[in-house]
């Protein structure tokens, strides 16, 4: 028998139902795959093989009947900071130390209705906060690609780089992740596969750690195109104990993925194109549109004005949202608890203590912001930047544009502790230029491999869509990764 | 906030001090608990005195990823609110955080209203016995979460934190700075707990924490430019409210007139000294960083909504007092003294009935409500009957009882019970109305008194000294009147 | 705007995050970092705008007032670092 763990998402369902092999079977092979992988690439926290097997056992009992969702006996990796009840959900962080809920995710509910089975819990930053996965309270994630002929540790991407590296490594069929200002594309990218945050509202909330509650999405990463329309249909769907959540019907979007680009109108915004961006870069992005137009796609040159003051908009909204989001980690209710002479030792103690730099950092800038004095100049500014990005993105689709294709991230993954990315903090934020835009603004964007720098690793494409049209998303990325060729899984090393 | 000062001085509240007379300044924030079932953003219910986090949900607890779902209840209970303070009903409001650090706020923030609250400004009404009616003005009314409750003497250096509490709504109705006096603010209070329970929208039950003041008092010369005011947090109490206000008013008028200067700050009134002292723990100054919750959206409803509560609003305190005045003829004072409570004012209207109004009113309040309050009861324990009190109204009216022998079967009804009527006739309290009788007894003490009667044809006001005796010769049971008239035509005074 | 030691400071106590004196200068400089460049944010034009509160043009839901919740304080302090017949315990609060 053939490796299961490198069959499709797609492929393995369709065997799993046509009962080629057991849901057991494909939870073994892909045991197997972690416990072998997982001391070099770090991506899973935490591995659930006896909640596995229990999940898989009653797949394949239903199997049996005839029976099953549509992901029935899929085996998949769940991002730590999706609340799965009596499993450590942490956001890779040790102020939650111990932490196992007594609630589950909405949207992980959804994957166990549909048959899905748990392989255990991703590596991510810290609550979500960066772009390497180096701030995890866990280690870094190692990125399964190496650049041609060296043998030097490449970061995933973050912060759902366990996600984007246990996918990449055939670690799971399929990944839960979050995208903030670009977490789920820019690991994505990184790791030569796909991934879609979908327009804010699609996915429930409810049981995610919230990093910042007005630009948090989940979403899946999946190695195809077809394999994360299949998984978000089963993530998304309206939740009621989520207030932002979308009453809105959700589609089969695996059905949209073969529907081509015929007559859709897809736009270049002029402001992408930045100072700087290098060359392949360039090259890719062109080629991206060259194989839209070949398929009967109109281009369009656009404009989003507002475009370069996306970040620095974002590095006030998000860590404002998450000083206070963060503030209930206190020692009190759950997690790390560190003592000293009274309350305030116990608060400011396990705090120091509980978060790592970068969350501390966060929650320091955001408590400035939002402090008195500051708050208009920062945070009331920063918001009404927010409405004119979004209202770049209206215009442009006023003006009949579908969707917008743009690079995913400036560069290719680049090594773990890398000495520019850590010694400057806004360096490491530029990760997140092209993607933290459609957060800002709320829409869905979705990342595919494209092509590959000079070095052999993957870059990935960006795709934008109109608010609740991801399936547009879904049939544009088709087209890439029709186009764009084979060779976009890495070298296995480890 | 500029304030505008809309009342005119009254020396009548003026304090003496050393220097002259004094103007207290005084301004409420009351904290009424919402009547609902569940919480305001959780389903967990809002019941009192439950066992220790019986009441808590993983909302209330912010467990990570937990998330609010506002309900509609207390929104409807707020606009209710409002409409009973005759105030603007904001038709879109913002829910904010207020962010602080305090073991009873699990989320290490309480969702409030800022900037943008339900209800604007309002109006109400006191009728103040020496001072005729004044209009006080009230600023807002915004809806927010309780906290949970911190237990200090279960362990000699811990506090065990309950959070029952967390989350259940509360509206902060906020006056603005026009009481003038502690007998004022005590009306306020009282009035304004009268318009909550018509409306049904707070049980106003001050012992058990359902509404909460805290009152913020400065003094100045009369007419002069405002204090430097000091917070009363938390008064649960009217007659502490109006003793709390005495001694801070006291104490800076003492502090002012030493040469000393006020420092603004949060105080607490304790009922065993009968002073204020500063709050200790709150020497730090507080930021809050309010900011709009990204969990929630702004609240909006129509003009629609407003009307169908308003349609169904109960008949409100002062539209009861006006018709009280107007059908019953009673005094406004009088009116104000009954609607105090809904069940007070319903007894009255039973006793009132086909009866007269003033006579109804006057054993309602003086007889009635002063028995019950020598009994330390209220009047839904009262254990004579709106019929029984009608019936000594009428064995009055109808001259069968006089006012004194009325008081006397007022006390055999309250102690005894029975059927008044019944009562008179078995225990011959009935009056003599049998002239002849009467006028035996005159002609007896003209016959004794013959120096008596001709000092009283000189000066007819003597004729009381005679009324005087006849009704002590008779028990009381002779008509006065009756006896009055016999007199005069037997002494010839016209 | 940047940030001197003494705002750090108190930031770090309005967060609730104890931070040592040698960390301060480290802090200073990463914050003033991150606030200058969100510095540009000024040249924007934004007379007029109104800021965003929610990004999805939608009103909030009401829930029907129900009891649908609570019931289980065992599971609430059950991940409790420290508790006593379902009470949370924190170092003894003076008011």
């Amino acid at each position: 028998m053939t490796d299961l763990t490198t069959k499709s998402l797609a492929e393995l369902r369709d065997g799993l139902k046509k009962r080629e092999f057991s849901a057991l079977e494909a939870m073994d092979a892909y045991l197997d795959a972690i416990a072998a992988a997982n001391p070099r690439l770090n991506a899973y926290i935490v591995v659930t093989a006896d909640k596995a097997r229990e999940m898989a056992r009653a797949s394949d009992a239903r199997l049996a009947r005839g029976e099953g969702g549509p992901l029935e006996g899929v085996p998949l990796g769940i991002k730590d900071l999706f609340a799965t009840i009596g499993v450590h959900t942490q956001a890779a962080s040790h102020v939650l130390d111990g932490f196992a809920p007594e609630y589950e995710s909405t949207v992980t509910s959804h994957l166990w209705r549909d048959g899905a089975v748990m392989l255990g819990k991703l590596n991510m930053d810290e609550f979500a906060m960066g772009s390497s996965n180096e701030t995890s309270y866990y280690g870094p994630v190692i990125n399964p690609w190496r650049a041609a002929g060296s043998n030097r540790d490449l970061v995933p991407g973050g912060s759902s780089g366990g996600s984007a590296a246990a996918v990449s490594a055939w670690l799971c069929a399929g990944a839960t992740a979050t995208d903030t200002g670009g977490s789920i594309r820019q690991p994505a990218a990184f790791s030569g596969i796909v991934g879609i945050k979908p327009t804010y509202g699609r996915c429930s909330r409810w049981g995610i750690v919230a990093f910042a509650s007005s630009l948090d999405q989940a979403g899946p990463i999946a190695r195809t195109v077809t394999d994360t329309a299949i998984m978000l249909t089963s993530m998304a769907g309206f939740d009621n104990k989520d207030s932002t959540s979308v009453d809105l019907a959700v589609p089969d979007f695996a059905a949209a993925v073969e529907r081509g680009v015929k007559g859709l109108v897809i736009g270049v915004p002029r402001e992408y194109r930045m100072d700087g961006m290098p060359e392949e870069i360039e090259t890719l992005w062109t080629k991206g549109l060259e194989w839209l137009r070949a398929e009967g796609a109109v281009i369009k040159d656009i404009s989003l004005p507002h475009t370069r003051y996306a970040l620095p908009a974002y590095y006030i909204v998000a860590p404002a949202e998450a000083s206070s989001n963060l503030a209930r980690y206190d020692g009190v209710k759950y997690g790390l608890r560190k003592t000293g002479k009274d309350i305030t030792d116990l608060y400011e103690l396990t705090r120091a203590e509980g978060f790592g730099r970068e969350v501390k950092r966060r929650v320091m800038i955001g408590t400035y912001v939002l402090s008195a004095g500051y708050y208009d100049a920062y945070y009331v500014r920063a918001q009404k930047v927010r409405t004119l990005i979004k209202r770049d993105f209206e215009d442009a689709f006023d003006q009949g544009v579908d969707a917008i294709l743009t690079p995913a991230t400036p560069s290719a993954a680049f090594g773990v502790g890398d000495e520019e990315m850590n010694s400057d903090p806004v360096k490491m934020y530029l990760n997140d230029v092209f993607t933290v835009t459609v957060n800002m603004a709320g829409l869905p964007g979705l990342s595919v491999p494209g092509g590959k720098d000079a070095s052999g690793l993957p870059l990935g494409l960006q795709l934008i869509g109109r608010p609740f049209d991801e399936e547009t998303l879904f049939a544009a990325a088709r087209v890439i990764e029709r186009n764009r060729g084979e060779g976009f899984s890495p070298e296995k090393w480890w | 906030m500029s304030i505008v000062d809309t009342r005119t001085p009254n020396p009548k509240s003026f304090i003496p001090g050393a220097t002259g007379d004094w103007e207290v300044i005084i301004g409420m924030e009351v904290h009424a608990q919402v009547l609902s079932e569940s919480k305001l953003f959780s389903g967990s219910p809002t019941e009192f005195g439950c066992p220790p986090n019986a009441n808590v949900s993983f909302v209330d607890a912010a467990m990570p990823g937990m998330l609010p779902v506002i309900n509609a209840e207390c929104v409807r209970q707020a606009v209710r609110t409002g409409l009973g303070l005759k105030a603007r009903i904001n038709k879109r409001s913002i829910f904010d955080r207020k962010n602080y650090f305090y073991p009873d706020l699990p989320q290490g923030y309480q969702i409030s209203q800022y900037l943008d609250p339900i209800v604007g400004e309002g109006v109400v009404k006191l009728d103040m016995a020496d001072n005729g009616e004044i209009e006080i003005g009230i600023e807002r009314l915004h809806l927010e979460q309780d906290a949970g409750k911190s237990i200090h003497d279960q362990h000699p250096n811990m506090s065990f934190v309950d959070l029952n509490r967390s989350g259940v709504a509360l509206m902060e109705i906020v006056s603005k700075p026009d009481l003038r006096s502690s007998e004022e603010a005590k009306a306020f209070i009282s009035k304004l707990r009268t318009i909550l329970r018509y409306l049904g929208t707070c049980d106003g039950n001050m012992e058990e924490g359902s509404m909460r003041a805290d009152v913020n008092v400065s003094v100045r010369k009369p007419g002069g430019a405002f204090g430097t005011r000091c917070e009363i947090k938390n008064m649960n109490s009217i007659r502490f409210i109006g003793q709390a206000i005495e001694y801070e008013a006291r104490r800076q008028i003492d502090i002012i007139e030493d040469g000393g200067t006020i420092d603004q700050e949060t105080r607490l009134y304790d009922p065993k000294t009968g002073e204020t002292r500063s709050m200790r723990s709150k020497e730090e100054a507080h930021d809050y960083r309010y900011f709009p919750d990204p969990d929630l959206l702004p609240l909006e409803f129509s003009d629609a909504f407003v009307a169908e509560l308003a349609g169904n609003l109960p008949e409100l305190p002062d539209e009861k007092h006006d018709r009280l005045v107007r059908d019953y003829g009673i005094t406004p004072y009088d009116a104000s003294v009954l609607i105090l409570e809904q069940a007070r004012a319903d007894f009255f209207e039973q006793v009132a009935k086909g009866r007269d109004g003033k006579q109804s009113a006057n054993w309602v309040i003086n007889e009635l409500l002063g028995r019950l309050g020598k009994d330390d009861k209220d009047i839904e324990d009262t254990p004579m009957s709106a019929a029984q009190l009608g019936t000594i109204v009428d064995l009055i009216g109808k001259g069968d009882i006089s006012g004194k022998i009325a008081k006397d079967l007022f006390e055999i009804v309250w102690t005894e019970g029975g059927d008044p009527a019944e009562i008179v006739e078995t225990r011959a309290m009935k009056q003599v109305t049998d002239t002849g009788a009467i006028e035996r007894v005159v002609d007896e003490i003209i016959a004794a008194n013959p120096d008596k009667v001709e000092q009283a044809r000189a000066k007819p006001t003597l004729l009381g000294w005679f009324v005087g005796q006849v009704m002590k010769a008779s028990g009381g049971k002779v008509n006065p009147q009756a006896v009055n008239e016999i007199l005069k035509a037997k002494l010839g005074i016209e | 705007m940047s940030v001197d030691t003494e705002t750090v400071k108190r930031i770090a106590r309005l967060a609730r995050i104890r931070v040592t004196e040698a960390e301060l200068a480290a802090y200073q400089g990463e914050l003033n970092a991150i606030l200058g460049f969100v510095e540009q944010l000024n040249e924007v034009d934004v007379d007029g705008v109104v800021p965003m509160t929610s990004v999805t043009p939608m009103a909030l839901r009401l829930r029907e007032d129900k009891v649908t919740d609570g019931g289980y304080a065992e599971r609430i302090v059950a991940n409790a670092p420290l508790s006593e017949d379902n009470f949370f315990m924190v170092p003894k609060v003076v008011e």
